[in-house]
């Protein structure tokens, strides 16, 4: 099952973030696909505002990084962010098997190969093809149109819905 | 009471993908300094590799400490204390750096200093004869590198106020990735600064993230995202050198004018903290060597009344002679720290309150 929900505004993509919130627990594995700026640390931005109750909860890039932890109400929340990696060798050093008994966030998580949890929930970000000439300015910035595409979380997907 | 003595002291730096060993007379003279990048062997992969950055500091580090004390002439007993970089970074190189450190200050008995890396950032400034007048206490600090970006008022050793940072990406950060966007190989930075010379700035109109907004924070992610879509409506495949070039010129430009802007609200909060002081802009990290942003920081310092301090690009880097310097800075003071410090992966500068003064381990018998 593939739901596919239309993100017109960064609101809305952070409403649909602060519903995963509320579905996770702990031992979940949320991955987040797309390209070079699809939107992936924003909605893992608005996740872990909305699982810490803190609006204003400081997430930085975690590309230098690679795994940022937050306490928050669903207990520890690991942001992994694997861009940098070129495969999952390093993911030992970095406390990925502790990681999986609390929630883990994961960005480009394609470098997890063998790796990537078999049951994890899949949010694929997809940039809406908008039909502007090559020179229009850019002023949408992180507010741009896109679409994600949930999968995974067997009996689960039905409540983000 | 100067802890080294005035003696020299060895400084270890190995936090990211540079592994580094310098030298430096009690006076902060440098006697000997050397850098191995790690750039060659992570060009594959677009990025740092982190696990092969930890195998690479353990591979190069003992030669390179040997290499300086040789070109020093000095052996460990001639030292006055040892400093390493023990955080921010990546935990692998922090691991082998600190403990490689710790490991020569316990043979030698001489006092450790865990250096913190942005602080060592902050005080290159003060290294002698870099800045006439010597950069005294207070100065603002704009740290602009792959993986920080803030403000920084720097107050004292150990004293540092943060103004305001980035709430997502690092200017660099966004260098690098912008330059991947564009096909162009690492490190991104330099690559997309060569591209650009070649560009017209005002083609793309790009976003500028904050401009005008109230405080110093910085925001980059919303350019980032700019450029992607830009460059997708080009579609897949390589760009025309043309295109490209103009996309990396806007993005620079973007980018430089942002700084300037959030360096121009620092200054004015900077002011307000410290009426009357004549103020000094040090820029450091890798983004600093960036031709564009020195312009336009340097006009806002200009229109700002400030002077602007920007190191050689060998010392804006990544490099041990902030770390022996730093270490400098410290012992002076009387502050060492215990060999069981552990390295910290997450380590703000205002986290800096708890180095404690300390006697240094006693001298082993000679």
């Amino acid at each position: 099952m593939i739901l596919s929900r239309a993100l017109p505004t960064l609101a809305v993509t952070e409403a649909l973030a602060a519903a995963v919130a509320r579905a996770a627990r702990p031992g979940d594995s949320i991955l987040l696909e797309g390209p070079l700026g699809a939107g992936k640390t924003a909605f893992a931005r608005a996740f872990l505002r909305a699982a810490a109750a803190d609006p204003t909860l400081e997430v930085p890039s975690p590309s230098f990084t690679l795994v940022q932890s937050y306490a928050t109400g669903l207990g520890l929340v690991h942001h992994f962010d694997l861009w940098r990696l070129d495969g999952p060798a390093a993911l030992a050093e970095l406390g990925w098997d502790d990681a999986l008994t609390d929630i883990v966030l994961v960005e480009w998580p394609d470098r997890l190969g063998p790796l990537r949890p078999a049951d994890a929930l899949s949010i694929a970000l997809v940039p809406t093809d908008a039909p502007i000439a090559v020179d229009t300015p850019v002023t949408a910035g992180g507010d741009a149109a896109r679409t994600a595409l949930l999968s995974g979380w067997p009996g689960r997907l039905g409540a983000l819905a | 009471m100067d802890l080294a003595g005035g003696r020299p002291v060895l400084g270890i730096e190995s936090s990211c993908d540079e592994t580094a060993a310098a030298v430096l007379a009690g006076d902060g003279r440098i006697l000997a300094a050397l850098v191995a990048s790690q750039e060659a062997s992570h060009a594959p992969f677009g990025g740092v590799v982190p696990e092969i950055a930890a195998r690479a500091h353990l591979a190069l580090l003992p030669g390179l400490v040997r290499g300086v004390m040789d070109q020093a002439g000095l052996g460990f007993a001639d030292l006055g204390g040892v400093a390493a970089t023990t955080g921010p970074g990546l935990i692998g190189g922090l691991i082998v750096g600190s403990q490689m450190g710790k490991g020569i200050a316990l043979a030698a008995g001489l006092p450790f200093v865990a250096v913190n890396h942005l602080e060592a950032h902050a005080l290159t400034a003060r290294l002698p004869g870099l800045v006439p007048g010597g950069a005294p206490f207070p100065y603002l600090l704009l740290l602009i590198s792959g993986g920080h970006c803030q403000c920084v008022a720097v107050e004292g050793v150990g004293r540092h106020v943060r103004l305001g940072g980035t709430v997502d990406d690092a200017a660099g950060e966004a260098f690098d990735k912008v330059a991947k966007l564009l096909g162009l190989p690492w490190p991104g930075g330099p690559a997309l600064e060569r591209l650009a010379a070649a560009g017209d700035p005002a083609r793309f109109a790009f976003p500028r993230p904050m401009l005008g907004r109230a405080g110093c924070d910085f925001s980059f992610s919303g350019l980032k995202t700019a450029v992607a879509q830009t460059v997708a409506r080009f579609g897949a495949g390589a760009l025309e050198p043309r295109v490209a070039a103009d996309l990396a010129a806007g993005f620079q430009a973007a980018v430089a004018a942002v700084l300037a802007d959030r360096a121009g609200h620092a200054m004015a909060m900077f002011g307000e903290r410290h009426p009357g002081v004549a103020g000094l802009l040090v820029v450091a990290g890798g983004v600093a060597a960036n031709g564009a942003v020195r312009a336009a920081l340097g006009a806002a310092t200009a229109a700002h009344g400030f002077g602007l301090a920007v190191p050689p690009v060998a010392l804006c880097t990544d490099n041990a002679v902030m770390v022996a310097w730093t270490g400098i800075e410290r012992l002076r003071l009387g502050l060492v720290d215990a060999l069981d410090v552990a390295p910290r992966p997450r380590w703000p500068l205002d986290e800096l309150a708890g180095a404690v003064a300390a006697p240094p381990p006693p001298r082993p018998p000679a």
